[in-house]
């Protein structure tokens, strides 16, 4: 009795995620549309899917419920990977700038 | 005492210890996997985005119909897929086998319908003469960059459809549990969380407006 509660509780909580993950997909399309370019607009929709990859990788991918130490490992060592692949923009702003005029 | 101790010299528990994150090591694996998998999508996405920033008059070929309402679509297969996924894995951990087998097929078959898109965008695309180095708009690399990174996703996508087909396979003959199915369950999910970051960054800020 007490399992199928939990499990009903789960099951609805794995729906309100889903909505969540398509409603905000859909707020990315919304986005793509408006006035905003740019930087402006990268940062918008990398908000939105840092926030949709949260959702899943807490609730679908279910590390929530996970042991500390394994969110701590997997996640410090991948954040700060990706963080230093952020070292290449400067680069690349240089490349844009450096082009000749025709 | 097992063979394996005996080898061990009756040394086999101080050296057999329990795992400091407490689940099975295929979830470890699958875990240490997905990480080197994130990075993997990761350096194609910042490769692309390099390539992108540092090209004046980068194309922007997406027309909203077909090329955005096929990505919404396949969006919306792809998210559902992974609730189908969730509810098989509910069924098989409560013990009900025939839902679990019908969950997790009817995820493979949104996986099928997915690529089946992907395909269609893809021919969409090489129909409008775009190939790995040339194209009509102008920046020679958009096709290699565009092909690179859909086509990783949807390598995994592929592979996702069989690995979950030969899984339910050996779960209704009983080789494999509910355990697998969640190792695997993870894969999925995967997958569909790379794609929330190629749609906006490889689709959505290259729209025609």
């Amino acid at each position: 009795m007490e399992q199928t509660e939990r499990q009903n509780r789960g099951l609805k909580t794995y729906i309100v995620v889903y909505i969540c993950l398509l409603a905000l997909a859909g707020l990315q399309i919304v986005l793509a549309y408006t006035h905003a370019q740019g930087p402006q607009l990268f940062m918008r929709m990398l908000c939105v899917a840092v926030v949709q990859a949260g959702l899943a990788l807490m609730f679908f991918m279910h590390l929530r419920s996970e042991r500390r130490t394994l969110i701590l490992s997997l996640g410090i060592s991948t954040i700060f990977v990706l963080a230093m692949m952020n070292m290449i923009w400067t680069d690349s702003f240089r490349l844009l700038n450096f082009r000749l005029p025709k | 005492m097992s063979e394996a101790n005996l080898a061990l010299g009756g040394h086999a528990p101080s050296l057999m210890e329990q795992s400091p994150f407490a689940i099975p090591s295929k979830k470890l694996v699958m875990w240490l996997f997905i990480i080197s998998d994130a990075i993997t999508f990761a350096a194609l996405l910042m490769a692309y985005g390099y390539l992108r920033n540092a090209t004046p008059n980068w194309p922007e070929p997406f027309k909203f119909s077909p090329s955005v309402i096929n990505v919404m679509l396949m969006t919306f297969i792809l998210i559902t897929s992974s609730l189908t996924m969730l509810i098989g894995l509910r069924s098989a951990k409560a013990g009900d086998k025939a839902g679990a087998l019908r969950w997790t097929f009817i995820t493979v078959a949104g996986g099928i319908l997915f690529a089946l898109l992907h395909i269609r965008e893809w021919l969409g695309l090489i129909g409008q003469g775009v190939r790995l180095f040339q194209n009509p708009w102008g920046a020679s690399l958009f096709g290699a960059a565009f092909f690179s990174i859909t086509g990783l996703h949807l390598a995994h996508v592929v592979g996702g459809v069989i690995a979950l087909t030969v899984l339910a396979l050996g779960y209704r003959r009983g080789r494999y549990n509910s355990d697998d199915l969640e190792t695997w369950g993870l894969y999925w999910h995967f997958v569909d969380l790379v794609w929330m970051f190629v749609v906006p960054f490889v689709y959505l800020l290259n729209v025609a407006r």
